[in-house]
């Protein structure tokens, strides 16, 4: 049909094409906190379990155990995750478009051109503001849109914030 | 948070309104009103009534009946004409040069001012009653936020006033008549035969059920339900039970389907698509209740070809718009994006073409490239996994407690697993994308198979996800973040090379820069594009 062009795979020997991963890792300090997170989420399996266990002898066996199994789970976890997450959370800004990369069993990239975003915010959770972090989230019109980069030292989150609240100005166009 | 909002975006869509109406300010049609309001509570009161007075009479006599349900039944008929009443009382609205004025409100006092510029939708629409009235509710949308927030409804408006206020508040959106590409006038017209498709989706069983539901319900009220269950029981006697069973399910699918006719006729009567000259596009259908569902085009951002299997055998499809803030406050959602309802594929593909003015080549049926083959792999192991795991419940609990869960487990495997492949197989089919010069097409599913066409440039970003196995197999979706419609689409398990060639082309620049390897498109536009935060971890 006219004016369709499909687009046609390349099936050459050489390296196929790919993202690149974003040229920043997040701060060093978001192991720790992921560490606190994975922590906390199965803590709270393991300590009502343990609590319960220590408390009802006659189902002690069967609280404990569980409870026990959950906690060497959640330990390494604790160990392992926040490790491969710090491999894997990447962003980057540039003047053009907001770039994150998240994830590594479903690995997932986000892309947002600064001409396009609509509100520009960084969110710090209790826990965040412990390690000195920040979560910056650019949203544009689309409902599933937003691009997060999370684990950022809260200074630069703020100066991104301020840079992009700037660079989206100087774009004035219908965002959606 | 910030607003990066560069244009000067001082006042609110909406805000507390301070104008203080005068005599000029237009009101709702008082004798409509109160009649619609006094009808609307009559009709579940003397149904409430009715079957008050037969219990009561049962006990007693008519004329206790008549004592206990009549007085009642009057006030609150009354109470119903008082409240339209002072609906009429409290409402009065206006439109100046800037904004939509509405003062209304029955328990709570609500003051609205929306600006002329943000209104995204007006509709109208009729049931029997107002109709008879020569009356309309006029529902008028900012389409800012899902939910009521941005929406303003007036009930009831004189058809004339209604139309006119249609057109006052949509006149904004006239298109200055540059681009000479506009064509005013019917872009689809209802066809009766078009009812053969009603049937064919799940709506005839789902109805059956609510009519047996409804039947079980009303014979409780009056006390017969187990004269009803005692009835259907005897039948079961007069041949085998296969056979019995069978007679009841079809006859509840009879009832379901006549049911769906009736419901496609309420629906689509009449049904109309026009492009009016101020810009929008225009759905006008219904048989006993009319609807008048306007979409401005500059809110459209593309159409779904939309192939439920049933209406997809029969060869055909249904057309819905993919439209930024489209009608909030409405509950059937579904129905007020639809376009088309369920109509031939070829007249669907040219209607979703005339829609989006590319009448030449209608993208919904442009030559699509088919996904790797990998694609197919995956959607059989998902395929024979959904069907196989419960079946291995089914042999352990067998082997544990009795046979007669293995031949069950047998028998359906051999029903359910060439379904699935079936299913699988015919899934990879539906797979595939393109690239026209303003779409990026995408078709997909099986049991719904959807192809959307987007347009390039209400592409606001690229989502690219790409799950451990999807890695092995070369596989990733890619998804088309828009404000439109479910808020993204996806290009699901595309070729990797090929899916981010697709991203990149569809919307230039945007994802070059960060694009590598050998066949890494060249000439990129800022490919050492300079980082706004410079500092390196």
């Amino acid at each position: 049909m006219a004016g369709v062009t499909a687009p046609t795979s390349d099936d050459s020997a050489r390296t196929a094409l790919t993202l690149r991963p974003p040229r920043h890792a997040v701060d060093r300090r978001a192991v720790g906190w992921w560490t606190w997170q994975v922590v906390l989420w199965f803590a709270a399996g393991v300590v009502p379990l343990a609590v319960l266990g220590l408390l009802v002898p006659p189902a002690r066996t069967w609280l404990l155990l569980p409870a026990a199994a959950l906690a060497v789970v959640g330990a390494v976890a604790a160990v392992a995750l926040p490790r491969l997450w710090f491999r894997h959370h990447r962003w980057e800004v540039t003047d053009e478009a907001v770039y994150t990369r998240t994830g590594w069993f479903f690995q997932e990239w986000r892309v947002a051109p600064l001409s396009r975003i609509q509100t520009v915010d960084t969110v710090r959770g209790p826990l965040e503001q412990r390690f000195g972090l920040a979560t910056l989230t650019v949203t544009t019109a689309s409902a599933r849109g937003a691009v997060k980069a999370t684990g950022l030292d809260a200074a630069t989150a703020a100066a991104l914030a301020a840079d992009l609240t700037l660079a989206t100005q100087a774009t004035p166009e219908d965002a959606t | 948070m910030t607003a990066p909002d560069g244009t000067p975006d001082t006042a609110p869509d909406t805000a507390p309104d301070t104008a203080v109406p005068d005599a000029s300010w237009d009101r709702l049609d008082r004798r409509a009103a109160v009649l619609a309001a006094a009808l609307y509570t009559a009709a579940p009161v003397v149904g409430g009534a009715l079957l008050t007075a037969y219990w009561v009479a049962v006990g007693t006599s008519l004329g206790t009946a008549l004592a206990w349900t009549v007085p009642p039944s009057v006030l609150a008929v009354a109470v119903g004409a008082g409240c339209g009443e002072w609906m009429w009382r409290v409402t009065r609205y206006h439109v100046d040069d800037e904004r939509l004025h509405v003062h209304t409100g029955v328990v709570f006092r609500k003051r609205l001012a929306l600006r002329r510029e943000r209104i995204r939708s007006v509709d109208l629409s009729a049931d029997p009653v107002l109709r008879v009235l020569g009356v309309a509710t006029v529902r008028v949308g900012t389409g800012e936020h899902a939910g009521t927030e941005g929406t303003v409804t007036l009930w009831p408006v004189r058809r004339a006033a209604a139309d006119a206020l249609r057109a006052t508040l949509l006149a904004h959106a006239a298109r200055t008549g540059t681009d000479g590409t506009r064509t005013d006038g019917s872009l689809a017209r209802f066809d009766p035969r078009w009812i053969r498709y009603a049937p064919l989706s799940f709506v005839p069983p789902v109805l059956g059920a609510a009519a047996a539901g409804g039947a079980i319900q009303v014979a409780e009220w009056f006390g017969l339900q187990e004269d009803l269950f005692a009835a259907v029981g005897s039948w079961f006697g007069l041949a085998p039970a296969v056979l019995v069973a069978l007679a009841l399910l079809g006859a509840l699918l009879v009832v379901g389907g006549v049911a769906a006719l009736a419901l496609w006729v309420e629906t689509w009567w009449n049904h109309t698509l026009d492009r009016e000259a101020d810009g929008t596009l225009r759905v006008r259908r219904g048989l006993l209740t009319t609807r008048s569902i306007s979409l401005e085009e500059s809110r459209l951002r593309g159409v779904e070809l939309v192939e439920p299997l049933g209406v997809r055998l029969a060869g055909a499809a249904r057309v819905d718009a993919v439209a930024t803030g489209l009608t909030t406050g409405e509950k059937d959602k579904t129905e007020s994006r639809t376009l088309l309802p369920a109509a031939p594929k070829d007249l669907a593909d040219q209607v979703a073409a005339a829609v989006l003015r590319e009448a030449a080549a209608p993208p919904t049926s442009a030559p699509l490239a088919g996904h790797p083959v990998a694609a197919r792999g995956r959607r059989l192991r998902w395929a024979l996994t959904s069907v196989l795991a419960p079946e291995a419940v089914l042999v352990v609990l067998g082997l544990l407690l009795t046979p007669v869960l293995l031949h069950v487990a047998w028998v359906s495997a051999l029903v359910l697993v060439p379904v699935a492949v079936v299913l699988a197989l015919d899934a990879y089919r539906a797979l595939g994308h393109a690239l026209t010069p303003t779409a990026l097409v995408a078709r997909a599913g099986t049991v719904r198979r959807a192809t959307v066409a987007l347009q390039r440039r209400g592409i606001v970003g690229w989502t690219v996800r790409q799950s451990v196995f999807q890695r092995r197999a070369g596989l990733l979706t890619v998804l088309a973040t828009t404000a439109a419609g479910t808020g993204a689409y996806a290009v699901r398990d595309v070729g990797q090379a090929e899916g981010l060639a697709l991203a990149d082309d569809a919307v230039p620049g945007l994802l070059r820069p960060f694009l590598v390897g050998d066949d890494a498109p060249t000439g990129v536009p800022g490919a050492e594009a300079t980082d706004l935060r410079g500092t390196d971890h």
